[in-house]
Order: structure tokens, then sequence, then C-alpha cells
């Protein structure tokens, strides 16, 4: 048994969130700075010239890349020899993303009643966690804050076995169509293929955050995610939605066991920050 | 007429001749005077106009960015402040337009109803880079809260933009850019 206390979890949470927001991911900004020099289309080229200004803006002036610092979500891989200390696992975690976005100067866009009240719970709090329990006694933490701009043009599609491989390439490309300039192109699409409702949902949520340019292992969902991203390029809705080469940087497929019945497929969009951090405790 | 272009100087509010000016597809550095409201500000003002309230801000001429700002650092006005989704505020935006309102600032796509009030009232959308939230607020040099503190992010402020730089997305002869979303 190895004992961690909350105090550290609340800490690494709230660093995490604070480091998704500040700070460009290497990767996204290579992929951003290659889009740029190779844009043809002089509108799409200014909106992709200001987004890369943009990260050293934030630097410099201690901003956040978005005002939209997104729903805190928190996937955390728990290794079963793992005993949290001194607290309680979720409290820890939520007072982790209420520090980083209270004391980060991160923007609250947290309602506690989605349809009736709509308040602000005024420190982005509750967290959305998903936990699992793996082998081992190490802490696995992913922090993706989630801008709604993106989210909101993200769709879940109950397809049937026979839909097959043409019927998700379609609904995956489909979905980037219907989307077209909100979700702040050029964007970052995961895709959750089979399990159930909720879970080609989270499998698409935690595809969101593969390395850019990293493939699905098996080369037939490998050679779906290259199709897709080819085809969405080609709808040309580009940059800021202003036209041009680049409207996504990656596809990242998740995939599960499903029922005989079923092929769900889940797309859910990212922006072109697609803000997320990772540690290990 | 769609090609980004040199970047045009346009004063706020507007004038009924800067708006006839504009294209779009035309690019423009915009200075002076701009409200900011989005989805839970437009959605209270309009209710004031369904119980015949007078409004905490002018719409005659003046111009709406569609922005949540995050928290200003100490020093600063503002902190991030990049353009929300502009379509949210379709359901809201023609029954403003109709009251004076003559500019929109925000990203994305507009609906039919609200690119033919632009048409009828003489009034025009621009687009800001969704996402260059720290670049955009360095073309805000003062912020001042006007109404609804307890929406936060939401609450109407009176910005001071100082050459910030947009897109015009949609005009008032019915043009779009890009043309695919017309």
């Amino acid at each position: 048994m190895r004992e961690i206390s909350c105090a550290a979890l609340q800490a690494a949470v709230t660093e995490l969130f604070l480091k998704a927001n500040r700070e460009i991911a290497p990767d996204i900004r290579q992929a951003m700075e290659a889009a740029r020099d190779a844009e043809t289309s002089p509108a799409a080229r200014y909106a992709l010239e200001q987004l890369v200004d943009n990260y050293d803006c934030a630097r410099e002036d201690g901003l956040p890349i978005c005002q939209d610092t997104g729903m805190a979500v928190l996937f955390a891989e728990v290794g079963q020899e793992v005993h949290f200390t001194g607290g309680q696992f979720t409290d820890a975690v939520n007072a982790g993303v209420r520090e980083a976005y209270v004391r980060g100067l991160l923007r609250k866009s947290v309602v506690a009643d989605p349809l009736f009240d709509r308040r602000n719970t005024l420190d982005n709090c509750p967290a959305i966690i998903h936990a699992s329990i793996v082998p081992g006694d190490r802490v696995r933490l992913l922090a993706i804050a989630k801008g709604f701009g993106s989210e909101n043009m993200s769709r879940v599609g109950m397809l049937t076995p026979s839909a097959g491989e043409q019927g998700v390439f379609i609904y995956i490309v489909e979905t980037a169509r219907l989307a077209g300039p909100n979700p702040c192109p050029p964007i970052v699409v995961g895709v959750g293929i089979g399990g159930d409702f909720e879970q080609a949902a989270l499998m698409a949520k935690h595809a969101t955050a593969r390395p850019l340019g990293q493939r699905h292992p098996d080369p037939r969902y490998a050679d779906l995610e290259n199709r897709a991203l080819d085809a969405i390029n080609a709808l040309g809705i580009g940059a800021a939605g202003y036209g041009g080469l680049t409207t996504v940087l990656n596809v990242a497929i998740e995939s599960a066991p499903t029922h005989i019945a079923g092929l769900p497929v889940a797309v859910n969009i990212c922006c072109h920050a697609s803000r997320h951090a990772e540690t290990t405790l | 007429m769609n090609t980004i272009g040199v970047p045009i100087d346009i004063r706020l509010p507007l004038t009924d001749e800067a708006v006839a000016s504009l294209r779009a597809g035309m690019t423009v550095r915009l200075t002076g005077p701009c409200y900011t409201a989005r989805d839970a500000a437009h959605k209270r003002l309009v209710e004031m106009l369904d119980r015949g309230e007078e409004l905490p801000l002018p719409l005659r001429g003046q111009c709406i960015y569609y922005v949540g700002p995050s928290p200003a650092p100490e020093g600063k006005p503002i902190g991030a402040a990049g353009p929300t989704s502009s379509y949210r505020m379709d359901a809201y935006a023609p029954r403003l337009l109709a009251l004076g309102l003559k500019g929109m600032i925000g990203k994305g796509a507009r609906t039919r109803p609200v690119l033919d009030a632009l048409r009828r009232e003489k009034a025009v959308y621009f687009g800001a880079v969704g996402g260059a939230a720290a670049l955009l607020a360095r073309h805000i040099t003062a912020s001042g809260l006007i109404a609804f503190p307890d929406l936060q992010s939401e609450a109407i402020r009176l910005l001071t933009l100082e050459g910030f730089p947009a897109v015009v997305l949609a005009d008032s002869y019915g043009n779009v850019f890009p043309e695919a979303q017309a």
C-alpha cells in the first residue's frame, strides 16, 4: 500500500489546470505554426498568425490562452495499491480546481443548476471526474480544460452494425461539417467507437488529449483516422472558419467492445488550443 | 470582395456612413466604446423589453461584443477577452437590431433571421478570431461594469477598443464572408 496525501493530490490538480490554461502544448504550437506557414488563403493565414502570436501574448501578459478556461475535466487512473490520506479524493480534486481558477484568475464558467437558476458557482466547481482503478501504486492524472464553443458541437450517434466503417466515417466528417466555424477551427477531433452510450462519449473525450500524429495501434483504425483527417480538411472550413487548408489538426479514435446490436460513435470536438496537461503521482 | 486586405480604421459608435462603407471580407481595426453582452445578459435584456422597462445601455448606433472575459490581473483593464460563438445570441439579436444596434462582434456563423435583420436595419456583424483572447485583450484599453454584476463574466461592461482587429463577416447588403456560410 502506497500512501498519497490529499494535499499532494490537490496541489497537482491545481498545477495541471493552471498549466493547461496558460501554456500551449509544444505539439499543438508546432502544428499551428506549420499550418500558418503552409496556408495559401490570406484570410486563414490572418487568423493563424493571430492564434500563434496569441500564445506569446498570453505568456507575456500572464493571461490564459483563451477566456473560456473551460469546465475542469479530470481523468484519474488510480492504482489499486494507493491509499489517499488526510481527506477525501473528490474534495481534494475540487479544492485543486478551486485554487487554480480563483488564484489563477481563470474564468469561472460553471452554473449550479443547468435549466432553471443557472447561478454561477463562483469557483468553477464541481469538476467532472472520471476515475478508474488500475493495477499498481501510481496515480495518473489527465486534466482537460474543456471550452464549450467546441463541446456544443460534439455528437453521439447510436449507429447500428450495418452502418459499418463507411457509416462511422460519414458520421465523423458530418459532425465536423455541421460544426463549421463555431468550435474554433483548426479543431482536434476525438472519436469513441463501441462500448455503450456513455463509454463512447468518454473515449471520445479522452482521445482529444492524444499527442498529435500518434495513431491508433490497429492499422485499420489508423487508416480511418487518416481518411477522416483528410476528408475534414477537404471541407475547406479553415482556421476561424475563414476558409483555407487546415480545418483539423488531428483525428484520434479509441475503440472498445460493444453489444451485438450496436455501433455507438461519439465525436468530441476540441478547439485549436486543445488545453490539457498530465502528470503521475 | 471576399479577400483579406489592408485593415480599415473604423470608429465606434458606428455611423450610418461607416456601416454603408463596410463589405463582407474587409479587415478592420475598431476604436471606441463597445458594450459586452452574451447569453444570460441578452436573455435579461429581452425580458426587460418584454416588461416595457428601460435598458441599462443605449443601443442606437452602438456595438455589442459577445465576450465573457477572464478576470483582470492587477494593473490591467481586462483578462483574456476573445469572442464567443455568436449563434447563441441569434434568438435575441434581431430584436436589438430593430432598436438601433449597429454592430456585433463575435465568432462563427449567424442564422438567416440575423442576416436578414442586418440588411433590413442597416447593421454589420464583425468576426474576431476565436481563441486569440490574450492578443485581443491588448486592444482593450478600459473596462467598466454597466449592469448585471451577479452574472460575473457575463455582466454587461463598457469597453474601450483601440485598433481591435476584426473581419466583416456579414454586411448590410446581405453579403457573408466566407461566401460558403451564406
